[in-house]
């Protein structure tokens, strides 16, 4: 039996806050991952810090990036006779021109919510007059996992099997925002389990060419403001440079195995993201190797269009950290959890929804 | 004529099949006789002076969950309502709506789940009904359940709007189980978990802690929408506010684990076998101790307290010493993935 005190412990919280308070100075620190914007909203993180230190979100909510016309390209694919499209919860209830993925689940498409794509691949080896397509989302922390999917489809000759993958990776999006002046980055707060698998290496170029202080943080509220602290430190020294607060679960080298099935099964592609736009080698296409399980060239789902923001939403601004939610108009009039206009108020680690479920008493 | 391996049109017709399906597998499971029946209305009669009446209907994917089933949901659920307005179970009805095609076994361990909690809990089925429906009209079997109580001369009215400021909230146990089991068991999720349905009869908890808090205001058990729609209800039924202090919330560590996992908050969770009071103050401290005494209860709390700042909403005073508003739920739990 446990109290939820035990994972969290206010005492040596506010130890990190006067620390925090004496080393504090004009600084906007961007969260990259949507897990540490929950915890953020969750925990009230930003009423314990001084004025002068501004937590923005960044787009490291992997429902919220991806581009409206991807989803449409699942809705399509759930709609042809003889496909069943199975696909993360969260994704079902991001809002298209064409519904959602979950509306389409209780009427005319065939769409199973699933937790990991190995689901899937069994769903295949036991429905064998069916196309089971896996729509494979996510970063460098789920890439891995459809990676072994793909690589078991192969070994075992699973033809009824497809991917459509919109996987993205995270670094070179970091470049884009920090060179965008509207974002005025002064440190990254690096997300922690992506670390787990890319090492925090991978983040060298915002300390060496641009002279951001990076720490690679865990999840709870306690590593949040210990990472704070630790930027506003190298802020003090002058020396910005990568630091790992997350050690009890980041290794330097990464996830070695996890790196090489993605890099046997993926090639990187330029990726359109919501808000930033195009970004090259951002994505992760299907490896020609691996082509007979690419649900992109078993179908042509070419005639699904880039579809336009839905009218008002400031998601892709909220993405970047122009914008907070509260500067949308539509922010908890018209846009809520129970009917999102935009994706940041779907996902838990959407900025909107964070900040619309945990609004400050 | 033998009565088959699955539910057909023809045992919801008022034939000979319905008769046979109720004598050969609804009644002996109930412990009846299958010379009697079970008629279409019942005469009461000195059951008490004042009485509770509840009724409730019971779906749930799947039937079979670790630590309990939709038999066993049917009638505790019915048993807690009556209990959280204070009131000894008595009598109960059993309509069941089933599904062409379901199995005459799997309904058989139902009823007799039904007739094993009936008996646990000494409520009496004394009327019922059953329909069948076509394929697809009903996801298997559909279960409602109303229910009669008696209330004790001594207890006052207890009420989602009777609250006060500088009244206490407390919980019964650790919140959530009910919800992560359901879900680990319908999503078969690829991880492990040990996690049980914390599904329980509470009309004997209830009446250990009106013995000791008399002047319980508002008791509720917390299911679809967890403590944090409970909460809500009271704050609003009442116009008070609801402070609740995280340090005193008491989670599994496992369920904690498995909902941060999901992106799931335990106060949103659903529970089965708990129940939140509100106690004046004075009888605080009275009303903790018995409810740990009882085996339901040994993992009681006080969670927080009522106030007249921020009326008809709950605030919760974060691990970290913030403060933040716990929603009203609304709308479907969504686990989340990435
Ligand atoms: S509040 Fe809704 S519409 Fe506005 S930016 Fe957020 S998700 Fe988009």
């Amino acid at each position: 039996m446990k109290f939820i005190s035990e994972f969290r412990e206010g005492a040596l919280g506010s130890g990190l806050v006067r620390r925090i308070e004496r080393l504090s100075r004009p600084i906007r620190i961007m969260e990259v991952c949507g897990g540490h914007t929950h915890v953020i909203c969750r925990y009230g993180i930003r009423d314990l810090l001084p004025p002068d230190i501004q937590l923005i979100h960044g787009p490291g909510c992997p429902v919220c990036v991806i581009p409206q016309h991807e989803i449409e390209k699942a809705i399509e694919l759930s709609t042809r006779p003889g496909i069943l499209l199975c696909c993360f919860g969260d994704v079902m209830r991001v809002p298209t021109r064409r519904g959602t993925l979950f509306s389409l689940a209780r009427g005319r498409g065939s769409v199973k919510m699933v937790y990991s794509p190995l689901e899937a691949i069994e769903m295949a080896a036991a429905l064998p007059d069916k196309e089971i397509v896996f729509f494979a989302i996510g970063f460098e922390t789920t890439a891995p996992s459809t990676a072994l999917a793909l690589k078991r489809a192969s070994s075992q000759g699973l033809a009824n099997f497809k991917v459509l993958s919109t996987h993205f990776i995270i670094p070179p999006a970091l470049r884009v925002l920090v060179k965008d002046s509207s974002s005025r980055i002064g440190a990254f707060i690096a997300p922690g389990h992506v670390t787990t698998i890319i090492g925090p290496d991978a983040y060298c170029f915002l300390a060496d060419e641009y002279n951001r202080p990076v720490v690679v943080t865990g999840f709870e509220p306690l590593d949040l403001l210990q990472a704070i602290m630790l930027i506003l430190q190298q802020a003090a020294e002058g020396k910005p440079r990568v630091e790992n607060q997350y050690t009890r679960a980041v290794r330097v080298q990464g996830n070695r195995r996890a790196l090489e099935a993605m890099d046997e099964v993926f090639e990187i592609r330029p990726a359109i993201w919501r808000g930033l736009g195009l970004i090259p080698g951002t994505g992760l296409g299907i490896a020609p190797a691996f082509a007979p399980w690419d649900a992109e060239k078993a179908w042509d789902l070419s005639q699904v269009e880039p579809a336009p923001e839905p009218p008002g939403c400031l998601c892709g601004d909220v993405l970047k950290g122009v914008s907070q939610p509260k500067d949308c108009s539509l922010f908890a009039v018209s846009c809520t959890p129970d009917s999102p206009v935009g994706p940041c108020m779907v996902s838990p680690e959407g900025a909107c929804a964070a900040h619309y479920r945990y609004r400050g008493a | 004529m033998p009565i088959g391996k699955t539910i057909t049109l023809a045992h919801g017709a008022g034939g000979r099949a319905s008769d046979e399906l109720i004598r050969e597998i609804i009644l002996p499971a109930l412990g009846g006789d299958p010379r009697s029946c079970l008629p279409d209305s019942v005469v009461l009669s000195n059951l008490g002076e004042r009485l509770a009446f509840t009724t409730d209907s019971y779906t749930v994917s799947p039937l079979f969950f670790p630590g309990g089933n939709i038999g066993k949901l049917a009638v505790y659920g019915t048993v807690n309502d009556l209990a959280m307005s204070g009131a000894e179970p008595l009598l109960i009805s059993l309509g069941l709506i089933l599904e062409e095609g379901l199995e005459i076994d799997l309904l058989r361990r139902i009823i007799e789940e039904i007739g094993e909690a009936t008996k646990e809990t000494k409520i009496r089925v004394v009327t019922g009904d059953t329909k069948v429906v076509g394929r697809g009209a009903v996801d298997k079997i559909f279960v409602n359940t109303s229910g009669i109580g008696a209330l004790p001369a001594f207890i006052g009215r207890i009420a989602p709007n009777q609250a006060r400021p500088g009244d206490v909230a407390l919980v019964s146990g650790a919140l959530g189980d009910h919800g992560i089991a359901v879900m680990a068991a319908r999503e078969k999720l690829s991880f492990t978990s040990n996690i049980k349905s914390d599904c329980a009869p509470l009309h004997t908890l209830v009446a250990t802690l009106l013995r000791a808090a008399p002047h319980t205001r508002c008791l509720r058990d917390p299911t679809r929408g967890g403590a944090a729609a409970t909460l809500n209800e009271i704050a609003r039924a009442s116009r008070v506010g609801i402070e609740l202090d995280e340090n005193a919330i008491p989670v599994h560590r496992e369920v904690m684990g498995l909902a941060e996992l999901l992106g799931l908050d335990p106060l949103f969770l659903a529970n089965e076998g708990k129940l939140i009071a509100v106690v004046p103050e004075e009888e605080a401290e009275a009303a903790l101790a018995a409810l740990r005494e009882h085996h339901l209860g040994f993992e009681s709390n006080i969670i927080g307290k009522v106030t007249s700042d921020h009326p008809a909403s709950v605030v919760i005073k974060t691990t970290m010493r913030t403060h933040r508003v716990v929603e009203y739920p609304a709308g479907e739990l969504l686990p989340r993935i990435c």
